[in-house]
């Protein structure tokens, strides 16, 4: 199926603009026009959530979706905040998302550092290991998982949630850190080594400085990744206040009297903590996203 | 094992730094891995003693119409976030990179892409509820439009006419999709030789086969990486369907693991669960085992 597609993918794509002629005034405007409104649709959604957050109910029935507000509306978002206790919400996604991050990036090092720098025997096998352990969908685990917390008394607690994710996450960092310290200059390792520093040290003082980027990209994903992370809340999370925000979000959804004018300011404040990492972190995400694909 | 060799020093030692990867792996996959493949093999309520039943989950499975729904629904889901964003992402990146890029500005070109890469951001449960609200029947915002533009005899039940539900989980997975690609080819790009460019250039080459026997073949890699990461995450896809559809109407958006989880945790059967679970996890595998294969029969020929 791969080979097809990618024949089919090298075929199909093209032909609108071949009959182009590149370099035309006229053809750069209506390239520019082209990708302006197709990515306009795109972003459509953001900007419709954007208005219909700071409308009345009143406001939205009479002018519909696409009307801009007639006034600015603020106690829809302030009523919606409070009735999930969203600032409770933020603090418990920022507290899991924030030990996970660290805690996977943790491991990766000290996994990718034994199989990349320390060349271990069967380093094959061990990455093929983790990597397997990514690929896995969380249904195959869960219900075991489930199970033990319950008897190990670590169910419903934000603690099992941040164990499961760091292997997950960790099993992911550790594929791609072994192979970026595979690559990691020996005259580095060496001088530390005529230095008389032990592994431990030469970890801390010499591979993690230099390979920083690295894991500051490894880091703000797994952040995000855990930050939007919905089924392991969906299922070890009960109690309302341990909850994350993707999770209160969905919660409250199900909960059918929901009106439209609280689904528009529920999705916004779902959507700008989203948006406001990938602004922050935007350099770093695009550099994470080619260094995973060059190997 | 990993006690006894790494006393010695040497490169042993660093056996030790994998210690404590290896116990948390053991305990959060390992361990729960197999004790699902046993669930699998009992009927288990989730609580009392799971009773031993062979392969009769299986001979279930096999003979469910609900599991074959969700297997050739998710081929559809396939189409949708693999297929067409990779087709659609190639055009895309080669558009901006090419033409964009090289022509107006790198600028405009990196503000086009962040643009189409937003919604892969979102959390999925956000998604789910923004499009959710969209294609509502009676107070979204597709439907709202039409009328307004005097279509509505076009409006739909998106999600709950079961001719519809399926189309819209597609589209939404489509716009949820396609910036990955967008950014992967982009950056793969990059690393064409322009001097490539130029010889092809002076041998009479057109735009159209500079990029099929150029750029396509040169980012094969990162083609390769997002084939394969799309079409793993199309088989595990839950969270949007769990918020857009819950499966239905009917079966109509139903995917394994939305089924294996109303098994696990609406039904009480643990062992059906894990049965579909086990099947899905095989198929992953096998799937991610062959596209390796592919790709490193694919580097040694290009080689």
């Amino acid at each position: 199926m791969s080979t097809d597609t990618v024949t089919k993918a090298a075929g199909e794509p093209v032909k609108p603009v071949k009959p182009a002629k590149p370099g035309g005034l006229a053809t750069k405007t209506l390239v520019l026009a082209g990708l302006t409104v197709f990515t306009g649709l795109v972003l459509a959604p953001f900007l419709v959530v954007l208005i219909n957050a700071f409308k009345s109910s009143e406001d939205y029935s009479q002018g519909g979706p696409l009307a801009l507000p007639s006034s600015i509306y603020l106690q829809g978002m302030i009523d919606f905040w409070n009735r999930v206790e969203f600032g409770e919400k933020l603090w418990n996604s920022f507290v899991i998302a924030a030990s996970v991050a660290v805690l996977a990036v943790i491991i990766s090092v000290l996994n990718a550092y034994a199989i990349g720098i320390g060349r271990l025997r069967g380093r094959t096998a061990f990455l093929m290991f983790f990597l397997l352990a990514n690929l896995l969908p969380q249904e195959a685990l869960v219900y075991p998982l489930y199970y033990l917390s319950k008897q190990f008394d670590l169910y419903n607690t934000r603690l099992m949630v941040i164990i499961i994710l760091t292997a997950i996450q960790a099993a992911f960092g550790t594929y791609l850190l072994s192979s970026v310290f595979r690559d990691f200059p020996p005259s580095l390792l060496e001088a530390a080594a005529l230095d008389g520093a032990g592994k431990l040290r030469t970890l801390i003082r010499v591979v993690v400085p230099t390979s920083w980027p690295t894991l500051s990209v490894l880091f703000t994903f797994f952040f995000i990744w855990t930050w939007n992370e919905f089924f392991l809340p969906l299922i070890f999370l009960i109690d309302n206040d341990l909850q994350t925000v993707p999770l209160a979000l969905a919660v409250l959804q199900g909960q059918r009297e929901v009106d439209i004018t609280t689904t528009a300011a529920s999705a916004l404040l779902g959507i700008v903590p989203a948006v406001l990492f990938f602004l922050i972190f935007q350099r770093t995400l695009t550099r994470g996203v080619m260094s995973g694909a060059v190997k | 094992m990993a006690n006894t060799r790494s006393r010695r020093g040497g490169k042993g030692g660093y056996l030790l730094f994998l210690l404590p990867g290896v116990l948390l792996f053991t305990a959060v996959i390992v361990i729960p891995l197999i004790m699902n493949i046993g669930i699998s093999f009992t009927r288990w309520q989730g609580i009392g003693t799971p009773q031993w039943i062979g392969l009769d989950n299986y001979d279930r499975l096999i003979h469910d119409a609900n599991f074959w729904a969700s297997f050739r629904n998710i081929i559809f889901i396939i189409v949708a976030m693999v297929v067409i964003p990779t087709l659609l992402g190639l055009f895309l990146a080669a558009v901006l990179f090419d033409y964009v890029g090289k022509r107006i500005g790198p600028g405009t070109a990196s503000v086009f892409r962040s643009g189409l890469y937003l919604p892969q951001v979102l959390p999925v449960a956000v998604t789910g509820i923004v499009w959710g609200w969209f294609l509502n029947s009676s107070t979204g915002v597709f439907n709202s439009i039409l009328d307004s533009i005097g279509l509505g005899f076009l409006a739909q039940n998106w999600l709950g006419d079961p001719k519809w539900a399926l189309w819209s989980v597609m589209f939404v997975m489509v716009w949820v999709q396609l910036g990955y690609p967008v950014v992967m080819f982009m950056s793969g790009l990059q690393r064409v030789d322009p001097e490539l460019y130029e010889a092809a250039d002076l041998d009479g080459a057109g735009w159209w086969q500079k990029f099929t026997r150029i750029a396509v073949h040169l980012i094969k890699p990162e083609i390769y990486v997002v084939l394969v990461t799309t079409t793993i995450s199309a088989l595990k896809i839950f969270g949007q369907i769990f918020v857009l559809t819950r499966g239905g109407p009917g079966n109509s958006t139903l995917v394994p693991s939305y089924f294996a989880w109303q098994n696990f945790f609406e039904k009480f059967n643990a062992g059906y669960g894990a049965a579909i679970s086990t099947v899905l996890t095989l198929i992953i595998i096998v799937l991610t085992y062959v596209f390796l294969r592919i790709q490193t029969a694919d580097e040694r020929r290009g080689a």
